[in-house]
């Protein structure tokens, strides 16, 4: 089989880095006009009644950091699912997949970024995120003393915290390097041992990712609202990261095919992601059903309160996001990509994908505003800024992993199948 | 009345799909081809359309999931209104359940209903099996005879000379 070398020109990183560059202007911008007091109506009024009110106008550091989160725990993700969709496709013995394999592998290489990333931002922001790490709620003798998130105290508290931080990127760079260096030594000297190594790898990865998947879920979202819980939360973050990685994973191939790169996927490889995609919009779509359902139909005040901020709480303020958020996850791909001719047609899928990532982003949004900024919550300068400039990073690691091997996995036993591959 | 047919006896796949291309493109026409298991592109060379059944799912769908909506929200909006769980008569949160069910439900019957009338699926159907090694390890090829207008002597060469390794006859009584 030929070898494909994918070739990114300084033209296409000067891109990237334009994007970076435009973001921290943005951001700047953001920045100044919020700390000149320009942006927000409500520092005006803030500011004198604050204490009095018990609300005091959010600043532009905690806006910041917040947003330096969402946009870490989204694209985290996304590269945490180029290693699991892998490692699914090893398990699963699936032979279709092996001409586009590579994708997901160098996806998975902006993790190292995103582990220091995710440790600064919570060491220099985790007061502005997370309400749970105040000391004070733990002194039974303070006045704020919080005996609800005092009892979580065994689980949530910052060292332990952080030790599991260190821990999942551990595991999920391990496993991911581990994998990488199979399939690369596999290009070089051929044999099916490293096929073989790379199934138990892939299974004991699995075995890791469904553990940590779910339990970050809670770390990094589910306990900025700290008194609230849900069963379903691990589920809802991984379909929402599932989904999404598998946009992105789609959204590449078809850039690259259309870019004259990938010679060998066909209209049947394309078929097959745009299942993947359709299929799991309507998984997500089941999770989040049967979260809002239950919540819902008990309507016990603690727990349909995370709901009510997200509706007619806040000032109303996130009740657009949450129609958004069902009808661009759900509806759009539902209906677009219902019919086996769009998931053949590269422009239906390019459209549904970047719908999808767009939609997933403002996901996070509505999981991570709500309980953070509340009605100082919006999207504008600081916003666009912070997510040009992951996005540039995010592009510009995924492309030079890209480029860092062949795109066609030449010796990979299974590639002979995935050319005459046909549905 | 009755049908003549010639058959093929191929045990190659390859050189079966090979045979069907050369078949069709000398202009002679396959009444249908038989074989032990599905071959992969087979479709294609027959000259075979897509399936329409996928529209009929659709709708059946559709029909589900109106048929569902429409039932709860009557039986218990309007006809029978009851409190249950101090919802509104109207809940559409707990219809959904019932409606993706129906959706599912009336989608899949319609399918299979569809597919049987399509395809004349019937318990009294009588099946003639062109030549039993097809549910073994041959293929069949099966072309119509035309009286008068087959010239058997060519057909026989054509198979022949495209990989069968017997031309038989098959009289069928209708």
């Amino acid at each position: 089989m030929t070898e494909e070398r994918l070739i990114i020109s300084r033209k296409t990183n000067n891109k990237f880095f334009l994007m970076i560059a435009v973001g921290v202007v943005l951001l700047i911008a953001g920045i100044i006009f919020m700390a000149a007091g320009g942006g927000a109506e409500h520092h005006a009024e803030g500011h004198g009644e604050a204490a009095a009110a018990g609300h005091e106008a959010a600043s532009w550091t905690k806006r910041l950091f917040v947003n330096l989160w969402l946009n870490n725990v989204y694209f985290t993700g996304i590269a945490l699912i180029g290693t699991f969709f892998v490692a699914v496709q090893y398990v699963a013995y699936a032979g279709w997949s092996a001409l586009v394999k590579r994708i997901p592998e160098a996806m998975a290489s902006y993790l190292p970024i995103g582990g220091i990333v995710m440790l600064l931002v919570f060491l220099f922001g985790g007061h502005d995120i997370f309400h749970w790490t105040h000391e004070y709620l733990y002194d039974v003798n303070d006045p704020r003393y919080d005996p609800i998130i005092a009892g979580k105290s065994g689980y949530l508290n910052t060292v332990f915290f952080l030790i599991r931080m260190v821990v999942y990127f551990g595991l999920w760079i391990l496993f991911t390097k581990w994998l990488r260096n199979q399939s690369l030594s596999e290009d070089l000297n051929g044999g099916t041992s490293y096929y073989h190594k790379s199934i138990r790898i892939s299974a004991m990865f699995l075995v890791v990712f469904g553990i940590t998947s779910s339990t970050s879920a809670w770390d990094w979202v589910l306990s900025i609202d700290t008194h609230w819980f849900s069963t379903m939360f691990g589920w809802y973050v991984f379909a929402s990261w599932w989904v999404s990685g598998l946009a992105a994973i789609t959204l590449t191939v078809i850039i690259l095919k259309q870019n004259g790169y990938l010679k060998m996927v066909n209209a049947n490889h394309i078929h097959d992601l745009g299942k993947f995609v359709f299929a799991f919009s309507i998984f997500w779509t089941y999770i989040w059903f049967s979260q809002f359902l239950l919540y819902w139909y008990a309507n016990i005040p603690e727990e349909s309160i995370y709901f009510i901020d997200r509706l007619g709480g806040n000032e109303g303020h996130f009740a657009w996001i949450f129609f958004f958020n069902l009808v661009i996850n759900f509806v759009f791909p539902f209906l677009v990509l219902m019919t086996r001719d769009a998931k053949r047609q590269m422009i239906m899928l390019k459209i549904v994908t970047i719908a999808i990532l767009i939609g997933h982003w403002f996901d996070f949004y509505l999981m991570m505003m709500p309980g953070t900024l509340r009605t100082d919550a919006g999207i504008g300068f600081i916003e666009i800024g912070t997510t040009l400039v992951f996005l540039g990073v995010f592009l510009l690691t995924f492309t030079k992993g890209l480029a860092k091997a062949s795109l066609v996995p030449v010796n990979h036993p299974f590639l002979e199948e995935s050319v005459h591959h046909h549905v | 009345m009755n049908k003549k047919f010639v058959l093929g006896i191929y045990d190659d796949e390859d050189v079966l799909l090979t045979a069907i291309e050369n078949i069709r493109a000398a202009g002679t026409k396959i009444y249908d081809v038989f074989s032990p298991y599905p071959v992969h592109g087979i479709d294609d060379v027959l000259g075979i359309k897509r399936s329409r059944l996928p529209i009929v799912a659709f709708f059946g769908g559709l029909f589900g999931m109106s048929f569902a909506l429409w039932m709860q929200i009557w039986m218990l909006g309007f006809d029978w209104p009851m409190i249950i769980g101090g919802k509104p008569h109207i809940a559409i949160p707990s219809f959904i359940p019932v409606t993706f069910e129906l959706t599912v439900l009336c989608s899949a019957f319609s399918m299979v209903i569809t597919f049987f009338i399509v395809s004349r699926l019937k318990p009294s159907l009588k099946v003639n099996v062109f030549d039993k090694r097809s549910t073994d390890d041959k293929f069949v090829m099966a072309i119509e005879v035309k009286d008068g207008v087959t010239n058997m002597d060519a057909l026989n060469d054509l198979l022949r000379s495209n990989g069968a390794i017997e031309v038989n006859e098959k009289e069928v009584v209708k």
